[in-house]
């Protein structure tokens, strides 16, 4: 489990693995925006020549990139043939009651399956260059306006990384508390669905337990060493925003410039 | 010499409970003083300790931390001079590694980061683990987690430390390393220590131990005068040490036995005496 969650960040030293949080967050979410605007096979081969760029300039092995989607592939499958058989124009191939097989049905699906492709890898990409200290870091910053309506800002980010920081203890513990339940003769992972909830109760309650008394301690430990909210405290952990940052932005905003150029209006 | 914490008829009783933990409390401690506190499980300890910090506050009495009358208003401030290590290395871990975590308090001091990179690589090297700065708590031992906590609190510069139970989930090596160092911040910097403990070797170590029962005090006396109560010690939280368990099997087969607590240094000595002598 925590593999698929957290695990997935992979040190490096990699132009990518070094740019700064904040911008990797930034232009990802802004090549996510920007894959909508692509529509023709131009658009959609010019972000796949940014993507495996991307990818490449970060040094990590491809196959990382691929277990990104195959979670999710019955969804992409589901969504595609949706696009194939409920979309028409164009030449007509085949129809069946309310199912047409036309020409756009499977352009469109093509396209919403490189879409898919398209976010994955490059969400695929920001996870497994920045570590997840670095990406709540990167929200902390970025959610800065917030502060303005109230949104506690510095108490959120905290608790995004004592919560990272305890992810592993809480993983620990779980597999400590299986084996105990597996000594008195309870299966994980076996028979049905009932008998798998049922299994899982003996789990959940202990751990419960034990996470509310780890907390009341921190809370203690952390009032104790002088924390009182996150108004004026200072900053050990800082960024610096580089060059290799300001040119990251700038070749995002040319792809995004020649993709205008290119897309079909 | 002056008077480090003065607790003056303290009384004090959690809402949540019927009793009161404390009642017309008194103690004195001095600047520069090893204190070990005992007693067994519920009788008040880390109770104690709190009122101490000003995490919990009295309902009655006053507590002064050198010379200042703790008051919500300045609980801040007091507490800027105690540090504080706890029973469960884990769950006080709050930084993402190493530094981070020696850091935090720092952080909440509203140090500045140069400052803050001096300190912590100063308070860590103190505690030797420096090399580990990098580490996240789940590639670290229960006593290097432990050297961490006191890392965080050296980095604060206290006047008092409090241990609470902070050496009772390690192993020997880990214990003995805390216990070094909390030695030598007693020893050269005059740092006053407060140890709770059941372990008697940590007790030992102290120039004073004072013991509760239900939030009483009922003794507060030199370890050796504590510690040759023999089967007693049981009943007051702690396991008694290897030499006193000796002593009472030596005695038990006709042998005449000193009064006073022996060391097992001591203890070896005195049976090398005794064996010299026949
Ligand atoms: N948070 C709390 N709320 C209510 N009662 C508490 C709380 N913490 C401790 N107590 C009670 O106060 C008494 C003293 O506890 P404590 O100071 O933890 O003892 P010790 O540290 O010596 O084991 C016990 O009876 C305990 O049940
Ligand atoms: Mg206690």
């Amino acid at each position: 489990m925590g593999k698929v969650l957290l695990g997935r960040y992979i040190p490096g030293s990699s132009l990518v693995h070094r740019m700064d949080s904040r911008s990797k967050l930034i232009l990802s979410f802004f090549f996510i925006v920007i894959i909508f605007l692509a529509n023709n096979w131009e658009s959609y081969l010019l972000l796949f020549i940014v993507t495996i760029t991307s990818i490449l300039t970060a040094r990590v092995n491809f196959s990382f990139f691929i277990k990104g989607v195959r979670p999710l592939i019955w969804l992409i499958l589901f969504t595609v043939l949706l696009q194939i058989f409920f979309s028409s124009g164009g030449t007509v191939f085949w129809k069946w009651g309310p199912f047409t097989l036309s020409y756009y049905g499977i352009v469109n699906g093509i396209y919403v399956f490189c879409r898919f492709v398209l976010i994955i890898f490059m969400s695929t990409l920001l996870t497994l260059t920045t570590a997840p200290l670095e990406i709540a870091d990167a929200l902390e910053k970025l959610m800065m306006p917030l502060k303005r309506i109230k949104v506690p800002v510095y108490e959120i980010s905290l608790m995004l990384s004592i919560a990272l920081r305890f992810v592993p203890t809480l993983m620990d513990e779980t597999t400590k508390i299986m084996n105990a339940q597996r000594s008195r003769g309870v299966n994980f992972g076996e028979g049905n669905i009932m008998q798998q909830i049922k299994a899982v109760v003996p789990l959940l309650v202990p751990l419960f337990v034990s996470s509310f008394n780890r907390a009341e301690d921190l809370a203690t430990a952390m009032e104790a060493r002088g924390y009182h909210g996150g108004e004026g405290r200072t900053k050990y952990r800082v960024h610096y925003w580089e060059i290799r940052d300001t040119l990251g932005c700038t070749f995002f905003v040319v792809v995004f410039i020649i993709l205008l150029f290119i897309r079909q209006w | 010499m002056v008077d480090m914490i003065e607790i003056k008829n303290l009384s004090f009783k959690y809402s949540q409970q019927d009793g009161q933990t404390f009642n017309d409390f008194n103690l004195k401690i001095k600047q520069g003083e090893w204190l070990a506190i005992i007693g067994h499980n519920g009788s008040g300890k880390s109770t104690l300790a709190r009122l101490i910090d000003g995490l919990l506050a009295p309902s009655e009495g006053a507590i002064f931390i050198d010379g200042i009358k703790l008051t919500p208003e300045n609980v801040w401030d007091v507490r800027s001079k105690i540090g504080m290590v706890f029973q469960n290395p884990d769950n006080q871990f709050v930084g993402a590694n190493v530094e981070e975590d020696v850091a935090f308090g720092l952080e909440n001091a509203a140090v500045s980061r140069e400052q803050m990179l001096v300190r912590v690589k100063e308070s860590l090297q103190r505690v030797n683990m420096w090399e580990f700065a990098s580490h996240e708590p789940a590639r670290l031992s229960g006593g290097q987690k432990q050297r961490v906590a006191l890392a965080g609190v050296i980095a604060l510069r206290p006047k008092i430390i409090i241990l609470d139970e902070a050496t009772s989930m390690l192993d020997p090596e880990g214990r003995k390393a805390v216990l070094d160092i909390i030695r030598e911040l007693n020893h050269k910097e005059k740092l006053t220590v407060i140890s709770i403990t059941h372990d008697i070797d940590e007790a030992s170590k102290a120039q004073r131990v004072v013991v509760l029962d239900d939030g009483k005090l009922i003794q507060d006396d030199k370890p050796e005068k504590v510690f040759s109560r023999g089967s007693d010690l049981v009943k007051i939280g702690l396991e008694p040490p290897f030499s006193e368990k000796l002593k009472g099997e030596l005695e038990s087969l006709g042998l005449v036995v000193p009064e006073d607590y022996l060391t097992e240094e001591g203890m070896i000595n005195w049976l090398w005496e005794l064996f010299s002598r026949q």
